[in-house]
Parts: structure tokens; C-alpha cells; sequence
């Protein structure tokens, strides 16, 4: 049973990062109806930026950190600007290509910089783990689990009360009559993009933190799609809830493999089963929006 | 000067090749309801489109004349800059944020003004439509087109605007409330000082506001004048308000001439 615990919280703590870059995926499609295959890549430049502070330029974690997420909002505007602006107006298609290339790019970047071996962040939190309900715990899940609890709260505050937060889901809805009402729609998708670059990149140093970073993080962004697409494509909710319930889903199903049928790698399939399910069974995820229908 | 809104001699085309607008006149004289009328396809919402700058967005483009607005050329201005020096279109169709509340949907509306106002604005929404008061928490997509034609014109007065364009208020509103909204534009419109530049098929319901009218066909201004003139001019009364005696369907084409001079020529 304990085994079960442990994974669960494992599950957890995985999922809490899933949840933090579906958010990151929920919020650009949201704006821009883009689906960004990037959004690995964006954890992954994340988490490499950090670690090159903190261990190349010895700069203390806590303003390494504060100094990412400023080059998150930097990339954000970069890539909107440089990348998809002049792709307004394009088909869809041609932008979601667009960001299956820009993934490559970024991906190349930093094995470019950083090769691709292992690195590992040095130790921030205590290891000395926290003991609750008799199972020991890793500070650093516990600072993994509230810091994505606390983003989503911002976030969800940001979306339903602050003037721009209520534009964008505005724009998400009917661009030209969000630009009939003033609203900049560029600076808006620009806006969407910083914050999906500050969310991966949290997820990026969150994940360092645990597991140390090499340069296949960004398949991490493929286990968003299951997480995304359970929680309905277009839900805050949905990408915490997602994100979380496929993390759990995939520890728990990956060490009951392995304790009762004796295999290993389940993990990284379970994602992807429960994927054809939703697909089959609620293609509109859990939170999506069906239309309004007016009868 | 007394015209909020002057346009000359516009010309719009559409994907580089669909001339829609061809050498449009007319003007808006300040604080009063000036009508545009036409039939569909006449090129009413692409003259509304043309003065907002929403046509930048539809591969529409201003190829000839000017929009002059309190004297200064807007025609290659996009649309946020245009919102902000005070002109707001209702667009046609309502475009209401369905998945948003009507609250939310009128803090849109004041997007582009200060803070400050918000309470004082949203009050005044409220007092012209009671109905969105009760309402304000619900999803607007949920609401009847009435109430959203509403909520369109509510977020319009949020942004308090010099000049409101109105793209077909009527459309999909049963007499009674068709009435009851242009009485409500009436009110906004003498409350507020705002100009109101008014596009409609519903010609009768349009004549009995406005001051004066514009009639287009086929992208040109083809008469023009007082509403009360127009309402007792025989063409309009057969061609407009369907009070034609003869049973045969006949165009504008094949009546006086005299009166549909060009217009850069005169």
C-alpha cells in the first residue's frame, strides 16, 4: 500500500508540472487557436537558462531564477514577434508547422551550448525529507507542488478579474470584435506568449530541481497532449486537473506494471492510452467548451 | 465645425481585385443620427468597416478618397488607434463574447478607457437596459438576441465615444424590440451628445430616428436628405418601405435618372 502512496505523490508532484506547462499550451491556444508543439522546447530553454546562471555564472539560484523568468517574458516576445506575427493571417496549419520547426531550433540551441550529457542543478532545498502520514517526502516536492498551485491561482485570478486577463479570453472568443473594442490583438498574442514561456520555464526549473536537465526534456512537451486533451483544450481548470491526473495515472499504472506483470517502461504509454480513451469516449475533454447552443 | 465625420470619395476594394465602395460621400453633422440605407451587398457595413478600420482584418483596403474625422484623415489608422480617438462600431450580427459574463463582456467595452470610469459607466449601462443588471453575472451566449443587442450597445456606451457607428441594430429583433432599441439610441444619443452614424435595412424604423439619410446601391450614394423628406419621397416610400403600388418587381435602375447624378461629378 505504501508503494501505491508513494507513487501517488510521485504522480503528484510529476503531474503538478504537467499541469504547469499545459497551462502554459491551454493559454496560447486559448488567445491564438495555435497548438504549440514548442512547448517542450520552451521548458527545456527554461531550465537550461537557470542552470547556466546558477552553475556557469554563479549567480544565487533565487535571482537565477528571477532572472529566467525575465528572459521568459524576452523569448515570449521573440518568438511572437519574429516568428508568428508574420504568420497572421496564415492558414492554421501553416503556424502549427511553424512551431514543430521552431521545437527543432530550440531543441538544436541548446545542444549547441550546453551538449547533450546530463546536468544536474546543485542543491537548493534541505534533501532532509519531511515525514507527513508516515510516507517521507522531498522538500523540493512539496516547494514543486505549491509553487504550480500558487501559479495557477494567479493565473486564474488574472483571467476572470484583471482588465487584460478578461480581453484576452475576449480575443480567444472573436478577434475582430475584440479589436472593435480597442483591444490590441497583437500585444495580446505577444502577451500569451510571455506567459507560456514564464510557466514552461518554472516547470523547467522545477523539474531540474528533482531530476537534473539533459537535452530530451522537451519530450516532456508530448506528455502535455494527454493532459491538455483530458482537461478539454481550452480549460484552465482542465490543464491543472489534467496535468495531475495524468501524472498520478502514469506513476501508479507504471508501478503496477512492474510489481504484478513484471514490466518496466510503462510510464511512458500510460499517457497515451488514456490519450485513444479520452479521444474515443470525450473528445471534448473533461472542462472543454462544447458551443453555445441558444435554443 | 459641425461635421464629426466626413468621408470622400471612397473607394474600397476587397482581395485586390472586388471594387465594393466606389467613390463614397457623405457626412455625419455632430450630436445628430445621420441613416445610411441600402440593400444587402449595397456596401453599408464595408463603409462602417472602412471608417473603424475593422477592414484591415477582411483583406479590405481603402484604395481612393479620404474619412476625415473632427478634420484629420483616419483611412490608414488600424482599428485600436481609431477606438481610441472616440469612434466605436457595433458590428452586425451583435458579436457578443458568448463564453464570457455580461459584466465581462461590458469591462471589454471600456477596455481602452480609464479605470476610473468603470463604476460610474457600468451604472449608466444599467440604467438604459435593467435588463443586463439582472443579468450581469450570466454567460452572455446564453441570453436572447434581444438582450444581446443590448449588451452590444451597453458595451458601446462603456467606451464612450464621440461619434457610434451602428451596423444594423434591428437584425434578428422582432418589431417590439426593434423598436425599443432605436428609442434607447434616440435616448443615448441626446443624453450623451454622442454622434450616431447609423446603418440599416430596416429603413422605417432607421427614417424615424435620424435626422437626415444616406441611400446606397451598389457602393454609391444614390440620394440623400432629410428623414422626413425621404419618408414622403415616392421612390423611397416604393423601393424602402414597401409601399409600391405596381406588382412588378422593377430596380432603382429604372427610375429618375435625374437624381442619381454622380456624385464627384456634382
Amino acid at each position: 500500500m505504501e508503494y501505491y502512496l508513494q507513487l501517488f505523490i510521485n504522480g503528484l508532484v510529476v503531474g503538478s508540472i504537467y499541469s504547469l506547462v499545459a497551462l502554459g499550451f491551454v493559454i496560447i491556444y486559448k488567445a491564438t487557436k495555435v497548438v504549440n508543439f514548442a512547448q517542450g522546447e520552451l521548458v527545456m530553454v527554461g531550465a537550461y537558462i537557470c542552470f547556466s546562471l546558477t552553475v556557469q555564472f554563479h549567480i544565487p539560484f533565487v535571482w537565477a531564477f528571477v532572472l529566467t523568468l525575465a528572459f521568459s517574458v524576452l523569448l515570449g516576445l521573440a518568438i511572437e514577434r519574429m516568428v508568428l506575427r508574420p504568420l497572421i493571417g496564415e492558414e492554421h496549419i501553416s503556424v502549427i508547422m511553424v512551431t514543430i520547426g521552431m521545437s527543432s531550433v530550440l531543441k538544436s540551441l541548446v545542444q549547441l551550448f550546453w551538449g547533450t550529457q546530463i546536468r544536474v542543478y546543485p542543491q537548493v532545498l534541505p534533501s532532509e525529507p519531511f515525514v507527513i502520514a508516515g510516507l517521507p517526502i522531498a522538500p523540493v516536492y512539496i516547494a514543486a507542488f505549491v509553487l504550480s498551485g500558487v501559479l495557477f491561482a494567479i493565473f486564474s485570478a488574472f483571467f476572470k478579474y484583471s482588465r487584460i486577463g478578461i480581453a484576452m479570453r475576449a480575443t480567444a472568443f472573436d478577434q475582430q470584435a475584440a479589436q472593435s473594442m480597442g483591444i490590441g490583438i497583437k500585444n495580446i498574442f505577444a502577451m500569451s506568449w510571455c506567459i507560456a514561456c514564464i510557466v514552461s520555464a518554472v516547470g523547467g526549473v522545477i523539474l531540474g530541481n528533482i531530476n537534473g536537465i539533459n537535452s530530451q526534456l522537451g519530450h516532456l512537451g508530448l506528455k502535455v497532449f494527454p493532459a491538455v486533451i483530458l482537461g478539454g483544450l481550452d480549460s484552465l481548470l482542465g490543464a491543472a486537473l489534467g496535468g495531475l491526473i495524468i501524472g498520478v495515472l502514469e506513476n501508479v499504472c507504471d508501478g503496477a506494471a512492474r510489481q504484478l506483470l513484471g514490466l518496466g517502461g510503462f510510464r511512458e504509454v500510460a499517457a497515451f492510452v488514456i490519450l485513444v480513451v479520452i479521444l474515443m469516449i470525450k473528445p471534448y475533454g473533461l472542462f472543454g467548451t462544447k458551443e453555445i447552443e441558444r435554443v | 465645425m459641425n461635421e464629426v465625420l466626413r468621408v470622400e470619395n471612397l473607394e474600397v476594394v476587397y482581395n485586390d481585385v472586388v471594387l465594393v465602395l466606389k467613390g463614397l460621400s457623405l457626412a455625419c453633422p455632430k450630436g445628430e443620427i445621420t441613416a445610411l440605407l441600402g440593400a444587402n451587398g449595397a456596401g453599408k457595413s464595408t463603409t462602417l468597416k472602412a471608417i473603424s478600420g475593422l477592414l484591415e482584418c477582411e483583406d479590405g483596403e481603402v484604395t481612393d478618397g479620404f474619412i476625415m474625422y473632427q478634420d484629420e484623415p483616419i483611412q490608414k489608422i488600424n482599428p485600436e488607434k481609431i477606438v481610441r480617438k472616440g469612434i466605436f462600431q457595433v458590428m452586425e450580427g451583435r458579436r457578443i463574447f458568448e463564453d464570457l459574463t455580461v459584466e465581462e463582456n461590458l469591462k471589454c467595452g471600456a477596455f481602452t478607457r480609464p479605470r476610473s470610469e468603470m463604476a460610474g459607466s457600468m451604472e449608466k449601462v444599467y440604467d438604459y437596459f435593467p435588463r443586463l443588471k439582472e443579468r450581469r453575472k450570466q454567460l452572455a451566449g446564453y441570453m436572447s438576441g434581444g438582450e444581446q443587442q443590448m449588451c452590444a450597445i451597453g458595451r458601446a456606451i462603456m467606451a464612450r465615444p464621440e461619434l457610434l457607428l451602428l451596423d444594423e441594430p434591428s437584425l434578428g429583433l422582432a418589431p417590439l424590440l426593434v423598436e425599443e432599441i432605436f428609442e434607447i439610441i434616440k435616448k443615448i444619443n441626446s443624453n450623451e451628445g454622442v454622434t450616431v452614424f447609423l446603418v440599416e435595412q430596416n429603413a422605417r424604423a432607421a427614417l424615424s430616428v435620424a435626422k437626415q439619410a444616406y441611400i446606397m446601391e451598389n457602393g454609391r450614394v444614390v440620394m440623400e436628405g432629410k428623414a422626413e423628406d425621404l419618408l414622403n419621397n415616392p421612390d423611397v416610400q416604393e423601393f424602402y418601405l414597401g409601399m409600391g403600388k405596381s406588382g412588378d418587381k422593377r430596380s432603382y435602375r429604372d427610375v429618375k435618372h435625374y437624381r442619381r447624378r454622380k456624385r464627384w461629378l456634382g
